[in-house]
């Protein structure tokens, strides 16, 4: 991706959420998405969570890319993601204290989430403004979307309800409830993506 | 010499540790579910008042204080048995204060258990029982990353404990002689991040200069390592229990032991995988999910243990 390179909003969306999606196909921070995934608002919140910091340090790099000297990049990165974390994760134990305590130690770990050094490093310290909020929106959202996805399908198969809501009287699978299983649950996810992707693969080839 | 001198400062750091107790109670022990045991050197009276004069905190949460029901006397006063609302555990630890008579001051003492005790359980429930990558799901993107052959996981793991015990008792010095003194705590974040990737880098170039041996095997990893949960996940935890400095290194070792198991275990299974049929599209990182899977439900196992 070379600068000056021109970005349509619709083509950086689809890229964080289908083509590079952060956890079914470039495989990183997978630790949310084992751990947090038992059901759809755990989810939700630390989607949100990192979509934040995701927009807001792909713009504060891309403001100050001229700036900050190649050699000292990765600690000057790590210190403007530490800093949107730190206000992330006051603005949620402010509001929402409650579900605040279940993801309380995950909100502070999106530091270290690799998704998000590496989406500054790949395009937000190449690409001017503009581009790069769309771009951490695109991953950001991604990321929501996956870890909701996941979210739904072992809340609903573990215990018959999706946001809390009952929508079944019994608990079809109570397994995927369990937290091992979040590891079965993006493995058998995985493969079923790069499944269908082989199937339209082969089906655009054949007409 | 210099050996002897460490040995004496060594000495001198575990006795420390360990004379905490002076004055009138002698020892105290968690002796049910909702017990507490003094023994004391100096008898108390038998129509002592304990309403007021008693008073038990956990040390995590020194600003709420536990209700105590009531509180007797046995053995002529030489012991005190208080019975709490809530259920004790013999994990944590319990600041108790005690007054013996108006006129005296009330005397402090910390109730645990045995330290090397406690410091085995501290090492044995982050290596096993809370396992990072099989029971709390943390650094899993290093985890899958190094565990594709043996010889990496080994060399992993090996520098992934220096490089985590070293940080955290680092960690634990900034955070309790500079953070908390000046009520900073809410930069605990960006301080954390920043000391560790501060020392990843020192490491690296201390590394290079002084054993270019030991760099070779290890150096590709220590950079890795910066962007692992685990190193930060363990001063969080360190500090939201109120660990002291032996409690921190136990838990940075016990954790860093248990990344290293899981890296050598996974490692191990997935040298066989290569040469296993499997599903066109399960291959790769899959598969890796779905073994991984696996132990964590054997390491599920551990979960009832306690010491």
């Amino acid at each position: 991706m070379s600068e000056g390179q021109h970005y349509t909003v619709l083509e950086r969306l689809a890229n964080g959420l289908v083509r590079e999606n952060p956890i079914f196909k470039l495989a990183l921070s997978m630790c949310p998405a084992v751990a947090m995934t038992n059901n759809v608002r755990n989810g939700f919140l630390l989607g949100l969570a990192v979509l934040f910091v995701q927009v807001a340090s792909n713009v504060t790099v891309s403001i100050f890319r001229r700036f900050i000297h190649e050699r000292i990049r990765i600690p000057a990165y790590i210190i403007i993601i530490a800093t949107w974390v730190s206000v992330s994760d006051m603005g949620l134990a402010a509001y929402a204290p409650g579900f605040y305590k279940e993801i309380a130690l995950y909100v502070k770990l999106i530091v270290v989430f690799a998704i998000i050094i590496s989406r500054l490093e790949v395009f937000a310290s190449r690409n001017t403004v503009w581009p790069s909020f769309w771009d951490g929106m695109g991953m950001g959202l991604g990321f929501m979307f996956a870890l909701m996805f996941v979210g739904v399908f072992r809340e609903f198969l573990g215990s018959g309800s999706l946001w809390g809501i009952e929508l079944l009287p019994f608990k079809p699978f109570f397994f995927w409830s369990l937290p091992p299983a979040g590891f079965f649950a993006i493995g058998l996810l995985m493969a079923l993506f790069l499944w269908l992707e082989r199937r339209f693969n082969a089906w655009r080839g054949r007409k | 010499m210099s050996r002897r001198l460490l040995w004496a400062l060594l000495a001198l750091l575990l006795l420390t540790a360990q004379a905490s107790a002076a004055g009138r109670i002698l020892d105290g022990e968690v002796s049910g579910e909702h017990e507490l045991t003094l023994t004391l050197g100096l008898a108390l009276p038998a129509d002592w008042q304990w309403q007021g004069n008693v008073g038990v905190v956990e040390r995590e949460s020194p600003d709420i204080p536990l209700t105590v029901e009531s509180a007797r006397l046995e053995q002529n006063g030489r012991v005190l048995v208080l019975t709490l609302a809530e259920p004790v555990s013999s994990q944590s630890a319990y600041d108790l204060s005690l007054r013996p008579s108006a006129q005296e001051p009330a005397e402090k003492f910390t109730l645990r258990k045995g330290f090397l005790a406690l410091l085995f359980s501290i090492v044995i429930g982050a290596a096993l029982i809370q396992n990072f990558v099989f029971s709390r799901y943390l650094g899993l993107c290093i985890f899958f990353g190094a565990s594709g052959r043996k010889e990496t996981a080994v060399g992993m793991g090996f520098s992934f404990i220096l490089v985590m015990t070293l940080s955290a008792v680092f960690v634990w010095a900034v955070y309790n002689f500079v953070l908390r003194p000046l009520h900073l705590q809410f930069l605990q974040v960006i301080t954390f991040v920043g000391i560790i990737a501060i020392f990843v880098q020192f490491l690296d170039t201390v590394l290079r200069k002084v054993n270019p041996f030991l760099f070779k095997k290890l150096g590709v990893y220590l950079v890795l390592i910066t962007t692992n949960c685990i190193i930060l996940a363990v001063p969080l935890i360190l500090v939201n229990n109120a660990y002291d400095l032996w409690e921190s290194l136990a838990l940075a070792l016990g954790s860093g032991a248990g990344f290293a198991l899981a890296l050598f275990l996974m490692a191990c299974v997935r040298e066989r995988l290569e040469l296993a049929d499997i599903p066109e599209v399960f291959r790769g990182l899959p598969i890796a999910f779905v073994v991984a899977g696996l132990f964590a439900l054997a390491f599920l196992g551990f979960s009832g243990m306690s010491f």
